[in-house]
């Protein structure tokens, strides 16, 4: 099949491609200049340690913080095109590779909560939306329960659970060396983080699931299908699940915002050094660069989302690529 | 189940205004004798095993070291009804009750716990108001007027809606002086929270007031000569409430965990201002932790508050 500029779902990508660049430039220039307008800067705290009036002068000069704020940002961001992101005021270090460092924690924090999460929530959301009984009403509970810990709430639990039953893991010590288990000893440490942030995750995903797929059995469609003598199980588990999938994966698009924000929480409680934490060591310190190179990542991270939900929809639904 | 959560939170709420009268202490006092000290059960049972009225063994020091308490058989005090102000407190002001235990400064973490209900649920219930307003007004003029302004209100809509509504809290408030007043720090908290969970609502009310104004009683009023304001306030966002009803329910909790986040990293409500986060802040070491677990019970207490909207919204929403 020959795919054209016009195709529809060529001019749909593009056209969802074009938000995604959009919303980085956005961010990272809102953040910028959220974090220049704030009060104070990042020499600020050196007055707390007695630093003299020309001290700071030639400081603020040094960082470019005695230019006017528009100017600044011109500097920023045609350093910004050429994809240099600056220093960090406050670390010493290029911030594309500081938030490269953290943002990869981050990511793989979140990956490894949306896997699961996905893992455990769709099955259970086809098996609670096709049936009824004592089953679903189980799941339908358990996912409840699982809306009402938020990641905040489940990390500082985990932690309490953890550190009563004695498996809090500290680093380990007696490393063997090679990638499998350094692999390993990493997986060991993602356990407790993970498990705060996809159960939650895990229950919404369930609760949306057995709404499609029960919508979706509805349709006359499946009726027709059903009526050619298609067996009950492959009707719920091939046709209702892929017709279910669509409004599934829209939510997928947003799950990235929620998975940041929730990741977030789980840095901060169980010490994880992720992108959220060095944001917000970022934007106490006043660290223009480093604030607008964490905004950078985190909108990376949604148009990345984003954009993987749009073209799932249009592998899922027919209507979607066609442009219908 | 609507009736089961919404009733749950108007006691929550409740329980936050009646805070001083409710809780057995007051909740800044530090009672340096009895730091960490763990919950008094209120018991009615004597040692003989005869009925005595509702008494405590109160707590008594045995290690000072390891902060490790153990009831005081000898010493019962009994608890009595509407004295000093409060629903029931000790009888005897020399030894106070702690049905939570005490923090580390001795406080009484029950009392916190109340008065913390204040500024939790009230910044969270304050916020979603504005949200549901915010959020009305936009959708319901995209999809009224319709044409390039909606497509940019929708635009602008998308890209609030996908960003990570932590994030932004921080980013704003993190931008604000560190230090404020509890009252600006109110105001600033709620605008901040209203400020990022508008966009789910603007979406829904488009769509709905989109689909209404194309229905013959719109069409109808507007051939009466009803302005535009007047067929968007008092015609189309009625047909919205049910679907507010609903979005208010989810934003409830999500408020109330991005205030509990906020203070737990300190940029929240300060002390001695109790919130749920800046409680779980005291919880949050290891040795707390696992040594002195009421402390968690502002942890509990923001899961049983987002159980109970759950609840509620699991009939209240049709598709359910």
């Amino acid at each position: 099949m020959a795919v054209s500029v016009t195709h529809p779902l060529v001019r749909y990508m593009a056209r969802r491609a074009v938000f995604a660049a959009m919303l980085v430039v956005l961010v990272s220039s809102g953040a910028m200049l959220l974090a220049r307008v704030a009060p104070g800067d990042f020499t600020s705290e050196m007055l707390t340690e007695g630093a003299s009036r020309t001290t700071m002068a030639r400081e603020r000069e040094r960082l470019g913080l005695d230019r006017s704020i528009a100017s600044s940002y011109v500097e920023w961001a045609r350093r910004t095109s050429r994809l240099d992101f600056g220093e960090s005021f406050k670390f010493g270090r290029p911030v594309g590779a500081l938030v490269a460092e953290r943002a990869g924690n981050t990511a793989a924090l979140a990956l490894a909560a949306l896997v699961v999460a996905t893992v455990i929530g769709l099955p259970l959301g086809v098996v609670a939306g096709t049936r009824s009984g004592v089953v679903p009403s189980i799941i339908r509970a358990a996912s409840i329960v699982g809306l009402s810990l938020p990641p905040l709430v489940l990390a500082i639990l985990l932690s309490w659970a953890a550190a009563r039953a004695g498996w809090w893991p500290g680093a380990s010590t007696t490393n063997p060396g090679g990638i499998l288990w350094w692999s390993l000893d990493r997986a060991r440490l993602l356990v407790l983080p993970v498990c705060a942030l996809a159960i939650p995750v895990a229950a919404t995903l369930e609760r949306l699931q057995a709404r499609a797929i029960r919508d979706a059995l509805d349709e006359p469609c499946l009726l027709a299908a059903s009526a050619r003598g298609i067996p009950i199980a492959r009707l719920r588990w091939r046709h209702a699940l892929r017709l279910s999938l669509t409004p599934v994966l829209s939510v997928y698009g947003l799950m990235a915002g929620s998975l940041l924000s929730g990741s977030f929480a789980v840095e901060v409680v169980m010490a994880w050094p992720g992108l959220g934490r060095l944001m917000y060591e970022a934007l106490l310190a006043r660290d223009v660069n480093l604030v607008a190179g964490c905004a950078a990542a985190g909108a990376v991270f949604v148009a990345a989302g984003t954009l993987a939900s749009d073209i799932a929809a249009a592998w899922a639904d027919p209507r979607v690529r066609e442009g219908a | 189940m609507r009736r089961t959560g919404l009733g749950v939170l108007v006691c929550l709420a409740l329980a936050g205004l009646l805070a001083p009268w409710l809780a057995p202490n007051p909740p800044t006092v530090q009672y340096r004798d009895y730091v960490w000290s763990p919950p008094a059960r209120p018991r009615i049972l004597g040692p003989d095993g005869s009925p005595q009225g509702l008494f405590i063994y109160p707590p008594r020091l045995v290690d000072r070291i390891e902060r490790r308490y153990e009831p005081d058989v000898t010493k019962p005090t009994s608890l009595a009804w509407f004295t000093r102000g409060r629903l029931l407190t000790s009888a005897d002001p020399s030894v106070p009750w702690f049905p939570l235990g005490t923090d580390a400064l001795g406080r009484d973490v029950a009392a916190r716990l109340l008065l913390g209900a204040r500024a939790s649920i009230g910044v969270a219930f304050l916020a979603t108001l504005g949200a549901l307003l915010l959020g009305a007004v936009i959708g319901g003029v995209a999809g009224y007027v319709g044409g390039a302004v909606d497509e940019v209100l929708m635009r602008a809509t998308e890209v609030v809606l996908v960003l990570p509504v932590l994030y932004v809290v921080l980013a704003l408030r993190a931008s604000l002086p560190l230090v404020l007043p509890p009252f600006t720090l109110f105001v600033i908290l709620v605008v901040v929270l209203a400020l990022v969970g508008w966009p789910t609502v603007a979406r829904g009310v488009r769509g709905i007031v989109a689909n209404e104004a194309a229905r013959e009683y719109a069409v109808a009023a507007r051939a009466s000569g009803a302005g535009p304001w007047r067929i968007l306030w008092r015609h189309l966002l009625p047909a919205s409430f049910s679907f507010l009803g609903t979005q208010a329910l989810l934003l409830v909790p999500a408020f109330i965990v991005a205030e509990a986040t906020l203070s737990y990293v300190g940029l929240g409500f300060a002390p001695p201002v109790p919130s749920w986060g800046n409680m779980l802040q005291d919880a949050a070491n290891a040795r707390a932790i696992s040594e002195f677990p009421w402390m968690l019970a502002p942890a509990l207490a923001i899961a049983v508050v987002v159980f109970a909207l759950n609840l509620a919204i699991e009939r209240g929403d049709p598709l359910a």
